[in-house]
């Protein structure tokens, strides 16, 4: 195969400064289009996009909640309420059980849950994204030991490593994203390492090794935004994971004690008693909220690997 | 489910596998002669060799991982032991001493693997029952639970999956993946509130919690039976629930890789009833990937059976690790762990070897 | 005597999410017991959809018009637990892709057992060993019954294919691109094989296939598909000798005649691509690509003419042509 010499074109771009510009443009011209194709396919992707309604509408209620409820209601000394009282137009979800507001509670968790969430997962699935490019790249014994590595943290059960993680570590905000982060990498990792040993096969990075390109060269250039669509597509399902285990962390009493977060409620809910009380209105709220998110990610993440994969679309 | 890295319900069935590592043999046409024969036989020791080697190193890698998260970092042991109460200095050391605390570290790391090989996992810092003991109690009945749960979500998982991936685009798809989807976004906690609050409080069809009545332990084995069986419902179809989610996604995802396949449509030139093709041909081969998926999956049981069993006080392995969670006791701890962890990578060696075993493109000619 | 086969005016239409796609568009045959066709076309123009709805096994919700009738009964109309019975027993097919096309957790001898359980109700046991005295006439080891289809090769598993399509003793045999995926040497004896069981069991063979020259050497008759229509039908070495239709012609002219310096030097081979079966010419869907295309090609609709008594063309210039 014969490749025409380009000005600026990579191994050549140290003398020509001027045309740099060009190519450059080029590609990125090229990345905003595939963008816009990616939009076009993802909307029609029904589920998807209802996925994302709901993530439009949360993120503003949460953004915009300061202007709406009142977070002083929320210190025990200036709870409004009375004990556990049943939904009423004025607490549209009762109060808990020293007469805060269980909505108001709720607006405010999403922060924690959202912010745990999204960090817990960016950083896993760049963890499994650095891993699993190293897998593949590499080869010989450091493949492997990583690959045994991503396997040991595949199998083994995720949530009881991360708690003992936090129980180790002590239980904070930043504790609870480490150990998710730490306990759901892996997933992500060998999805990258099978996606980038398909696209180190492909011919313009045998061209580029037989140009001298060095393996960041290769790795940043080539393979990362190659993989980029995959590796969001995986983020964004880990969202969900991440959104689930901080809630059972916080449930099982690891959470940050300072923090409301939907899984702090519902510990509260529980610890209270909420459920032989009766007092649905406890526990339906926050739930919900939590399963609203998951639900809505995992919608988003589904909708992007129907897209990114033709094969998944059916009745081709 | 407090599924931490569960395999998100992605739609590609491809995320897993890992038994398809060896899968690339074709057997030669000539007969299977004594050469071939014996070949295929160290094949299959170097297989199982290598699996076990494999299960081994992850559980040495477990038996390192609990002693640094629990003796290193772990926090200060004594003032577990002691609460959070003032203590003498006089105090402090007694109990150091009793935790052989006071040893250099390269001394408590020998002891640790002499204990672990030794089985004498040490007492609780509440109890001092040995945690050993604690751990065989509570067994059983964790078994009684995740394995009700599991046969529940198994059979019917697999069962709804292969017809919802065999009717692709029908509202039965749609709606069955739109349950499942919703199942797995739950968290396995709150379902079992909501569940208790339903059932047990306003309609009060079945026991709160517990694995017996009060009076429980004086009945004769009929009753008995029977009142274990009245509490065991609600934890098991909650338990069940998200698993059972999560292997209708995976056995459609299966079915939905074997449909295109041209041996479906022969099947369906030879005359065969549609559920027939989709039984006998399209379930076997789809059953395959999904024995493997499930398999890394094991861990996520044991992260439902903590959650489930907390829930419904149900006095299992689970209940116990929450509430050593609490105090936080950790010997009890550590020896869970090890326990949750060994088991699920003895599970998976045993997956992978089965499947072996199961798929004849992996296995030798006979 | 009476058909085996009777195809008339048989017009499919598929519905995907791009609307509906006319795949085949008004065809016609019949074959009687012995008859051999061979039918012929590139790939997309609607030979192999012909295969599928002759057992209707296309999707639910493609739409077939037209009468398909085997053995007297006409297969569109008939009830499901018939058409079950007619499958296999009547009809079957040997598919393309081997590889694809057996079960790999299966037996081979299960697989080709099945339909002889399902259709003449013998045991299992029964059936396999019937299975194994038909691997024998197909060249198979009776110790192969007990292999999975990976173990095979590719021409073995091909061969079991046929021996599965025998199996019920059917009268019509379809074998879709049977040999395309084997190597040449494999595929010479495969054909040999097929051609000599379907001649001592007299049984009718529609074999279809994009290469011409497979065809003409096992099949008396041929046929030849353009977007969804039959342009020409003819005895095999003649027409593939001479064919009447343009691009029949284009099609056999694209095997060179080995050793002839002329046409190394000027390869015959058609130019453009082949019409997009949503939006076919109008007149006679060939006339774009057409070499001796005439100015009422495209107005004119062109259906098959006599060109001889056992001959048809659809060409306007079916007399001058050849």
């Amino acid at each position: 195969m014969r490749t025409e010499p380009q000005p600026g074109s990579m191994s050549g771009s140290t003398n020509v400064t001027t045309e740099l510009k060009s190519p450059r443009s080029i590609v990125w011209a090229r990345r905003r289009a595939s963008l816009a194709d990616f939009w076009r396919l993802y909307r029609r992707q029904r589920a998807g996009m209802v996925g994302l309604a709901i993530l439009v509408v949360i993120t503003l209620l949460t953004v915009l909640a300061p202007w709406y409820t009142d977070e002083s209601e929320l210190n025990a000394a200036n709870a409004p309420g009375g004990r556990m009282e049943s939904p009423s137009t004025e607490f549209w979800f009762g109060t808990d059980q020293i007469g805060r507001p269980i909505l108001t509670m709720v607006i405010w968790g999403a922060r924690v849950s959202l912010q745990v969430g999204l960090v817990a997962a960016v950083l896993a699935v760049t963890l499994g994204t650095v891993i699993g490019m190293a897998a593949a790249h590499f080869g010989g014994w450091i493949s492997w030991a990583l690959m045994r590595l991503t396997d040991w943290f595949i199998v083994l059960p995720s949530l009881v490593l991360a708690i003992a993680l936090v129980i180790a570590l002590g239980p904070s905000k930043l504790t609870i994203i480490i150990a998710i982060a730490l306990t759901s990498w892996a997933g992500t990792a060998r999805l990258v390492r099978a996606q980038t040993m398909a696209i180190e096969g492909r011919p313009y990075l045998e061209r580029a090794r037989a140009l001298g390109a060095g393996n960041w060269h290769q790795m940043t250039r080539h393979v990362l935004p190659n993989l980029m669509p995959l590796v969001l597509a995986s983020a964004t399902l880990q969202v969900s994971s991440a959104i689930l285990a901080e809630a059972s962390l916080s449930f099982l009493g690891l959470g940050d004690p300072s923090a409301f977060s939907w899984g702090g409620i519902l510990e509260r809910a529980f610890d209270a008693g909420a459920i032989s009380a009766g007092a649905w209105w406890y526990m339906l709220p926050p739930g919900l909220a939590i399963l609203l998110v998951v639900l809505a990610f995992t919608l988003c993440g589904r909708a992007m690997e129907v897209v990114l994969n033709p094969r998944l679309r059916g009745n081709q | 489910m407090g599924n931490l890295s569960t395999t998100p319900p992605s739609v590609s069935p491809s995320g897993g596998a890992g038994g398809g590592d060896d899968a690339g043999y074709s057997a030669g046409t000539t007969p299977p002669g004594g050469v071939h024969r014996s070949a295929a036989r160290r094949e299959l020791w170097r297989f199982l060799a290598g699996r076990v080697s494999g299960a081994v190193v992850s559980m040495l890698l477990v038996l390192l991982s609990a002693f640094f998260i629990f003796r290193v970092i772990g926090g200060d042991p004594v003032r577990a032991v002691g609460g959070d109460s003032p203590m003498t200095p006089e105090q402090r050391a007694e109990i150091e001493e009793r935790l052989g605390l006071n040893e250099p570290l390269r001394v408590q790391f020998w002891e640790y693997v002499k204990d672990v090989f030794t089985l004498d996992w040490g007492q609780s810092y509440v109890s001092s029952a040995q945690v050993t003991d604690l751990m065989w109690d509570r067994l059983p009945n964790t078994l009684l639970l995740t394995g009700t749960a599991l046969i529940l979500a198994a059979g019917l998982g697999v069962w709804i999956g292969a017809r919802a991936g065999w009717r692709q685009g029908s509202t039965f798809e749609k709606t069955q993946v739109g349950i499942s989807l919703t199942l797995w976004s739950a968290p396995t906690f709150w379902l079992g509130m909501i569940v208790i609050i339903v059932f047990s409080v306003r309609l009060d069809l079945f026991p709160v919690n517990g694995m017996r009545s009060a009076r429980g332990g004086d009945q004769d084995f009929l009753p008995d039976l029977l009142d274990v069986a009245h509490h065991l419902v609600l934890p098991a179809c909650t338990m069940a629930a998200v698993i059972y989610a999560q292997y209708v996604l995976i056995m459609r995802s299966s079915i939905l890789e074997e449909r295109g396949n041209d041996y479906l449509t022969v099947a369906k030139a030879k005359g065969l009833r549609d559920d027939v093709v989709r039984r006998r041909h399209a379930v076997p081969n789809a059953l395959l990937p999904t024995v493997t998926l499930i398999a890394l999956q094991f861990g996520a049981i044991f992260n439902g059976a903590l959650l489930t069993e907390t829930i419904f006080s149900w006095p299992g392995l689970g209940l116990l690790f929450y509430q050593a969670i609490k105090i936080p006791d950790i010997p009890l701890l550590q020896v869970l762990f090890i326990f949750f962890a060994g088991t699920t990578i003895l599970a998976n060696m045993l997956a992978d070897i089965i499947y072996r075993f199961l798929d004849p493109r992996v296995r030798r000619s006979a | 005597m009476t058909p085996v086969l009777e195809i008339d005016d048989l017009r499919i239409t598929y519905r995907g999410s791009r609307g509906e796609v006319p795949a085949v568009r008004g065809i016609s045959m019949s074959l009687e017991p012995g008859d051999t066709l061979g039918l012929a076309g590139e790939s997309g123009c609607g030979k192999s959809t012909v295969a599928g709805a002759i057992l209707r096994l296309l999707p639910r919700e493609t739409q077939v018009t037209g009468r398909i009738v085997l053995d007297g009964d006409d297969v569109l109309t008939m009830s499901f637990g018939k058409l079950r019975a007619v499958r296999w027993a009547g009809a079957s097919i040997v598919f393309q892709g081997a590889m694809h096309s057996l079960n790999p957790v299966h037996r081979i001898a299960r697989q080709i057992a099945e339909p002889i359980v399902l259709h003449e109700g013998l045991s299992s046991d029964a059936a396999e060993k019937r299975a194994v005295e038909l691997m024998a006439q197909v060249g198979l080891p009776a110790w192969r019954a007990s292999s999975y289809p990976h173990q095979l090769s590719g021409g073995q598993r091909q061969r079991v294919m046929i021996a599965m399509a025998l199996a019920c003793s059917p009268q019509l045999i379809i074998a879709d691109e049977a040999t395309t995926a084997l190597d040449v040497m494999i595929q010479a004896q495969v054909l040999a094989l097929i051609k000599r069981l379907v001649a001592e069991r007299n049984i009718a063979l529609v074999m279809i296939s994009h290469d011409l020259s497979v065809l003409a050497d096992t099949c008396d008759r041929l046929a030849v598909m353009y977007a969804g229509k039959l342009v020409e039908d003819g005895p095999s070495h003649e027409v593939f000798a001479a064919a009447r239709h343009p691009y029949a012609q284009a099609l056999s002219a694209a095997f060179p005649t080995v050793g002839d310096p002329a046409e190394r030097r000027n390869p015959h081979g058609l130019a453009g691509d082949p019409p997009d079966p949503s939006n076919l010419p109008t007149g006679c869907s060939f006339h774009p690509r057409c070499p001796v295309v005439r100015d009422d090609c495209a107005s004119t609709s062109v259906e098959l003419r006599r060109a001889r008594d056992d001959w048809r063309a659809a060409c306007l210039r079916v007399e001058e042509v050849a």
